[in-house]
């Protein structure tokens, strides 16, 4: 696949976006990623997609790591390096730079406000990057008991992450799933 | 007694590393056990103040929270040596595992592996969504226009594929808004 002057500067505006959208965490960011990624531009597929969530899962670290993963995926380590840089130069100025403006006005009303106002719509945004991961296995029986089992899972239990993934992984290789 | 504290920016590299390599599925538990039980670097109010500024910000939480930690005791110098400790390593982990993946993607075994992968990570993050909840019963915006704050963003995003910024912008402003007052009704 051709990758355009422009396409890259696409690419990167994209992530710098996400960046300052990213008020829930890079996960939350993750269905406008997609929408853009692969709906709209099309650069890869729902495979891919939910692949690089699930390495950046799979692997230690912060989960915004499935970023330059995504990247990798669309534009090989040019892809990588834009799309992370992208995610973080915005939203590490910011920090820097609101650090102490944050932390006298804390609890001021428009922070409390700011806050309180964007819970719920935090939440909204992770139940949707399940549905976004969920939705192209729509139609493999297997996956929904998978992903049944791991929310049960992890909410009963304080089973570590690693065990229910190399769990998804066996019964995936072996085509339960 | 001198308070505990990092030496150097090295020190503050290797024990970000030390603590991103151990962080499966998130680091942010992982940070408070090693730096405010093991090390002692803040207490737990300190914690949990520089996350919730953390938290008005943009940006992954975790990485906010390495940046304002670093900064606290070496300026801009220590907020990268925290960056680049909890990032470097893991991205190398991550980045071996996403070209092994695009080599082999074509394998059924791996297709497999990683499709049942996708699953759990679907749940997980689902999961991970609804142990928030219970957080919203102390919001000042009330049990109801959370939940349909909650629903309209699940519904849109999720469902209607909407682009973000209407969600966030609109629903998050109208959210925020609503919290505003609120708030000042509470006084």
């Amino acid at each position: 696949m051709s990758f355009s002057n422009a396409d890259w500067w696409a690419l990167f505006g994209h992530f710098l976006a996400m960046s300052m959208l990213a008020i829930g965490g890079a996960v939350a960011v993750a269905p406008e990623i997609h929408r853009y990624i692969v709906d709209q531009r099309g650069w890869i597929d729902d495979t891919q997609f939910s692949a690089a969530i699930a390495l950046a899962q799979a692997s230690p670290g912060p989960n915004l790591l499935f970023v330059p993963v995504i990247g990798y995926a669309v534009a090989g380590f040019g892809g990588a390096a834009v799309a992370l840089l992208g995610m973080l130069i915005p939203s590490t100025t910011l920090a820097l730079a609101a650090t102490r403006w944050g932390r006298k006005r804390r609890e001021s009303r428009g922070v409390r406000a700011f806050v309180a106002g964007m819970a719920p719509i935090t939440i909204g945004l992770l139940l949707s990057t399940g549905v976004v991961l969920a939705l192209p296995l729509a139609r493999v029986p297997g996956a929904w008991l998978l992903i049944g089992a791991t929310v049960a899972l992890s909410l009963a239990t304080r089973l570590s992450p690693v065990w229910l993934i190399a769990s998804g992984a066996l019964a995936g290789a072996t085509g339960l799933v | 007694m001198s308070v505990p504290a990092p030496h150097s920016p090295g020190e503050l590299l290797r024990v970000f590393s030390a603590l991103a390599l151990q962080g499966f599925g998130g680091v942010l538990p992982i940070a408070q056990r090693e730096l405010v039980e093991r090390r002692q670097w803040l207490t737990r109010e300190e914690f949990v103040e520089t996350l919730s500024v953390g938290q008005v910000l943009p940006g992954p939480n975790v990485v906010n929270l390495a940046l304002m930690i670093g900064d606290r005791f070496f300026g801009w110098r220590g907020a990268f040596a925290a960056l680049a400790g909890l990032l470097a390593l893991p991205l190398l982990i991550v980045m071996t595992l996403a070209v092994l993946y695009a080599r082999f993607a074509a394998e059924p075994m791996v297709a497999g592996a990683l499709r049942g992968m996708g699953a759990v990570a679907a749940g997980l993050i689902m999961a991970m969504a609804l142990k928030l909840l219970p957080s919203l019963a102390r919001n000042p915006l009330r049990r109801l226009p959370c939940a349909v704050a909650l629903v309209v963003t699940l519904f849109g995003v999720g469902g209607m594929r909407w682009p973000m910024a209407y969600a966030v912008l609109g629903v998050g402003g109208v959210a925020v808004l609503a919290a505003w007052w609120q708030l000042g009704r509470a006084r």
